[in-house]
Parts: structure tokens; C-alpha cells; sequence
């Protein structure tokens, strides 16, 4: 339960609490003990990382991202009613299917409930269960991908050092969460639908460009010279919304503190470095430590790490992957 | 304040540091932009209803659309009344529409709703009930209201005819003629008119079609409630005493305005219109 609760509070905005000396279970702290004799030469784990360059799942996480997203597009030009829709709602071979957020968003405004979205809910509700609730950002949310070229300028900068980086507090996402439900409900609009990169990258794929994609290239510039990854960290509330599932979710990236040198590769890639605290050194309270609801489950920790310390899970079902 | 007062405060101030907690200046900064932030994010949301409070772009929505703020809020903007739409009628609107980005409407000069489909497949598409699932024949629609805008450029008004192609050979708009072809809606422009007064509109009300096969004992799809119980357009005569043989299209209750009349009306601009405002109560 204590998973649980600490998971919900770091989606919600908190930073990770250090754990208590009797969080830890013997084995760990049997570890944590030999570790701490343990020297680790810099040279050592330089020659490690040298020789490791995984893109196992970034290229597979891509390769789905697309595929799902031109699916959209190749059932509307061809007409195969394969997936139809966009990511707000869509039918897969029949099948309806609505997102979390926008079907939220819809149920807040209009106040009334049709069989056809409430269907499509629970499909997609129980998917993402399954598959790991933020996984949607990582694996098939079309802005993620754009994102992620634009941290490569960002973080390019950066290193140049032209631009520095600006943090925001991540409990300002739980208000933006809570201001757009709050919108919804009083103005009887789906405020949040206008803005909504995930949304109009979408529909602009499918049904072709708008001008309402300058306001995605205004989050990207956004992105590449003030503040790293700043929507999908501090804003979106549809990545909100499938943290909450991801909360429940047996699918997710599992941390091994055994053979692990803590040089600290993974926090860097990851989009949300906050999930990745038991990875530093002493904080992990087990020897197999399950990451947190705000992971993407997008694998660029998984690649990064040369010692195979962190893997996909799913709860359950031993080391299917 | 004195100068003599000045220079006390700086030799306190030397003698004695401000305690300066960097941390906490850092983490009220971080508040701060973060409070910024969330202002501007949700004051860009927020400017969406500017377009729709002003209504700058009045939009003719697809048949069985709910009055228009529920249709907004209802609407979950995914366009798949726009894939299953066999003339292409439905397109998407764009950033301008504010709240109703993505939400969809009907261009009906540049395509109108000709209910081709016969079973309404945008309001079976709607996942929501935007479009609403309590309506099951184009008759029972009302989009809008056609209204003869221009009588002075409108042909038959003018006791005029009409010959050749309708707006031309550029207009690539779609119909469907099921004389020609049940399922397959045609480029209007392959079509060829010769006709001694003009009665576009009338020609191609899908009303009156239906109404004209029902006559004949040819429902739409073979099913008899596709036959509208009233009329929707009809030529009068209209005398002014200069001999001249005018004809008038009146627009009759029956009027589920799809468009189709504004679309096919050969003059620039189209002497009828869809009437939008004329959605909710019956004229």
C-alpha cells in the first residue's frame, strides 16, 4: 500500500520522499552495506557505457508510435474502417474507443453520458491498464515524439551552454488538472480540447494541416529554449489522467539494485527523473524495486542501462519480456 | 529621508549580512514561475471562448447536431462523422473557432449535405450524441433554414432559364443523382442542364427528390419511413404584371436545410442560403 500512496504523490506533484530506516528490507541493507565498501572507478563504468548503445526500445517505441498513428490515417485514405477517428476517440474495427481525458473532459461539460462514450471509456480504461497507463505518452501520443526531437535541440543548447534550463513545479500539472475539470464543469466547454497538442497533432495527421498546429510549434519552441519537456512535465492532464490508471497498472519497469553502479545514465534520459529516485545510491528499500505511475514505461531508462538493472514487468506474469 | 539615515542603513547592512536562505529564494522563484506558467496556459485556454461568445464563424452544423453550446460541449472533436460522410459535406474547423476547434461543420456552397447515405451514418458515427442518435431520417432534420437571399440575381425570379453546368467546370462539388447511380454520389459538373426555367434548387432538394420517388412507390433504401411527410421547396408564379413568367422558390416547413439548394444555385453569390440561426424553433 505504501507503493501505492507514494506513487500517487509523486504524480501529484511531490517530490520523492526519502524512506525510513525500517522501510528497508535485510536483504537490501545487506547490499546497500557491501556497496558502500565497494569502490567504483569512473574509468570502469565509462568503459561500460562505451560499449553499450541499446535503442532496442526507443525503436520499437517509435516504430508503435507511428504505425498506431498512420493506422488512423491509412483506414481514412483507404477506407478499410480499421481505426477510425482520431486519438480522442476512434473505432477500432467496430470497436469504440475514447480517451480518458478527452471523454472526461466531454462528460464534465455536457453532463450526460451516451452508451457509445461510456463503452469506449471502459475499453480504453482496461488497455491501459494493462499496458501501463502512461504508456499512451511514450508509445503512442503523437506530441511525445515531436517532444522528443525538440529535447535533443534543447538539451544540444544547453550543453553549448547558449540556453539554461527553467524547472516548474510539478504540483502545478495537479492544478492544471484540477482548473480544466473545474473549467469543463462551469462553462459547459471542453476548455482544455483547444490547447490540447495530443489532440490537434492528431486530427492535423488524419485530417490534414490547421493552423491550430502553430500553437504545438509555439509549445515545442517553448520547449527547446526555456524549459525541458515542459508540457508533458508540468501541463498535460491527459498524462495526468493515465498516471492515475498507470497507478494500477501490473505492466511497468522494474529496478534491480544488485548489480546496479548508480552513475545515474537513466535518470538522465528519462522524462520524469523523479520515478527514477530508489535508483540512487541507498534509496532503493528492496532489492527488486517497482517504478513509479508517472513512468511512461518508455524503455530509454531500459537502454541506457549497461548493467540490465531495469527491465519491463508485468506483474504476474514472470520476465515475459 | 536623509542622507545622514542612508549611510546608517549601509554600515548596519555591512556589519551585518542579510540571512539569505538561497534555497528558499530558489523555491519561491520556482512557485512563482510556476504560478506564471499556469496563468498563461490557462489564459490561452481560456481565449477559445472569445470566437465562440462573439460568434465570428456562425457554423451550419451536421444534421442532428444539438443546439450549439450542448454541440461544443458534446462534441469530443474526432472527425469520424467526417470519414463516413459520402460527399465529403463534413470538415473539421480550425483554431479560429476557438472552443469549436475540430468540431465539425458543413460548407454547404462548397458542399452540401445531400443525405446520399440515407441512414445518417455522421449520427450513427458520433461516439458522444453530439449528433443526436434520437434522429433517424433526413426528414426528421433541421440543420438550418433555406432562405431566398437574393431574389434580383435569382434566375428563376428573373423568368430566366438555366443551360450548361452548374458554377461551372471548376466546381468539383459531389451529388448524388440515383438515376445515375444509387450509391456512387457524381462530380456535379459532369452533370449538363438544359432547362427553360431555372429550378436547381428544387431539382435538387433531397426532400423533394424523396418525396418524388415515394410518389413513384421508390422509397429511399425501400424503406417507406425515409418519405418526408412535407414538402420542402416549390416554385410559385409570381406576377408583376409585366408579362414576364417569374417563378419564385419558396422554402416550405419542410426544410431540413442541408444545403443542397445553396449549393447548386448558379448564381455568384447564391441567391438562396442556408439560414443558420433558424436551427432550433420550426418556421
Amino acid at each position: 500500500m505504501n507503493f501505492f500512496k507514494e506513487s500517487l504523490l509523486q504524480l501529484l506533484g511531490r517530490a520523492p520522499s526519502k524512506p525510513k530506516a525500517d522501510d528497508f528490507t535485510p536483504e537490501v541493507k545487506q547490499i546497500h552495506f557491501y556497496k558502500r565498501g565497494e569502490k567504483v572507478s569512473l574509468e570502469e563504468i565509462r568503459a561500460e557505457h562505451m560499449g553499450h548503445h541499446s535503442h532496442k526500445w526507443r525503436n520499437r517505441r517509435w516504430a508503435t508510435l507511428i504505425i498506431v498513428n498512420l493506422l488512423f490515417v491509412v483506414s481514412y485514405y483507404f477506407d478499410v474502417q480499421l481505426l477510425e477517428g482520431a486519438l480522442t476517440a476512434s473505432r477500432f474495427v467496430g470497436f469504440h474507443m475514447a480517451d480518458l481525458n478527452s471523454a472526461l473532459q466531454v462528460m464534465l461539460a455536457f453532463k450526460h453520458v451516451v452508451l457509445n462514450l461510456l463503452i469506449g471509456t471502459v475499453t480504453i480504461f482496461i488497455l491501459w491498464l494493462l499496458l501501463g497507463g502512461r504508456s499512451f505518452c511514450s508509445w503512442v501520443c503523437p506530441y511525445h515524439l515531436v517532444a522528443e526531437f525538440a529535447e535533443k535541440i534543447h538539451l544540444w543548447l544547453v550543453q553549448r551552454k547558449l540556453i539554461k534550463n527553467h524547472e516548474f513545479h510539478r504540483g502545478v500539472r495537479t492544478a492544471f488538472y484540477v482548473s480544466f475539470a473545474l473549467l469543463a464543469l462551469a462553462s459547459g466547454y471542453t476548455v482544455f480540447e483547444t490547447i490540447s497538442p495530443t489532440g490537434i497533432l492528431s486530427r492535423a495527421i488524419i485530417y490534414g494541416a490547421t493552423l491550430a498546429l502553430g500553437w504545438v510549434a509555439f509549445l515545442l519552441l517553448f520547449e527547446i529554449f526555456i524549459s525541458q519537456r515542459a508540457w508533458c512535465r508540468y501541463v498535460c492532464p491527459i498524462g495526468m489522467t493515465y498516471g492515475v490508471v498507470g497507478l494500477f497498472s501490473p505492466l511497468r519497469v522494474v529496478y534491480n539494485v544488485e548489480s546496479c553502479k548508480h552513475e545515474g545514465e537513466c535518470r538522465k534520459v528519462c522524462l520524469v527523473p523523479h520515478v527514477l529516485d530508489p535508483v540512487i545510491k541507498g534509496r532503493a528499500t528492496d532489492v527488486n524495486v517497482p517504478i513509479g505511475a508517472d513512468c511512461t514505461r518508455c524503455g530509454l531508462c531500459i537502454d541506457t542501462c549497461p548493467t540490465g538493472s531495469l527491465r519491463y514487468e508485468f506483474k504476474g506474469l514472470n520476465k515475459v519480456l | 529621508m536623509s542622507d545622514d539615515q542612508h549611510d546608517g542603513d549601509k554600515i548596519t547592512a555591512k556589519s551585518e549580512p542579510p540571512v539569505v536562505n538561497r534555497r528558499k529564494q530558489q523555491e519561491r522563484r520556482l512557485v512563482l514561475r510556476s504560478l506564471m506558467l499556469a496563468a498563461g496556459v490557462i489564459g490561452v485556454s481560456a481565449m477559445g471562448y472569445i470566437p465562440v461568445a462573439r460568434s465570428w464563424n456562425p457554423r451550419l452544423r451536421p444534421p442532428g447536431a444539438l443546439e450549439e453550446s450542448e454541440f461544443l460541449a458534446s462534441c469530443i472533436k474526432c472527425g469520424q462523422c467526417v470519414q463516413v460522410c459520402p460527399v465529403e459535406a463534413i470538415k473539421l474547423a480550425d483554431i479560429m473557432d476557438g472552443f469549436g476547434v475540430g468540431v465539425p461543420y458543413v460548407d454547404a456552397r462548397a458542399q452540401a449535405c445531400d443525405f446520399s447515405c440515407d441512414g445518417l451514418q455522421c449520427i450513427l458515427a458520433c461516439p458522444t450524441g453530439a449528433l443526436s442518435h434520437s434522429l433517424n431520417y433526413p426528414a426528421e432534420i433541421r440543420m438550418g433554414f433555406a432562405r431566398l437571399d437574393r431574389p434580383d440575381l435569382c434566375l428563376a425570379m428573373l423568368g430566366k432559364g438555366f443551360q450548361g453546368k452548374i458554377r461551372g467546370p471548376e466546381f468539383d462539388g459531389l451529388f448524388r443523382y440515383s438515376e445515375i447511380d444509387r450509391w456512387k454520389p457524381q462530380r456535379v459538373h459532369d452533370q449538363e442542364f438544359d432547362l427553360e426555367v431555372c429550378d436547381l434548387c428544387v431539382r435538387h432538394c433531397p426532400i423533394e427528390i424523396r418525396i418524388a420517388q415515394c410518389e413513384a412507390g421508390e422509397p429511399p433504401s425501400g424503406d417507406v419511413n425515409q418519405c418526408p411527410p412535407r414538402h420542402a421547396i416549390e416554385l410559385q408564379a409570381e406576377d408583376r404584371g409585366d408579362g414576364r413568367m417569374r417563378m419564385r422558390p419558396v422554402v416550405l416547413d419542410g426544410c431540413v436545410g442541408c444545403g443542397a439548394c445553396e449549393m447548386v444555385c448558379p448564381t455568384e453569390p447564391a441567391a438562396i442560403v442556408i439560414d443558420i440561426e433558424s436551427t432550433v424553433e420550426r418556421v
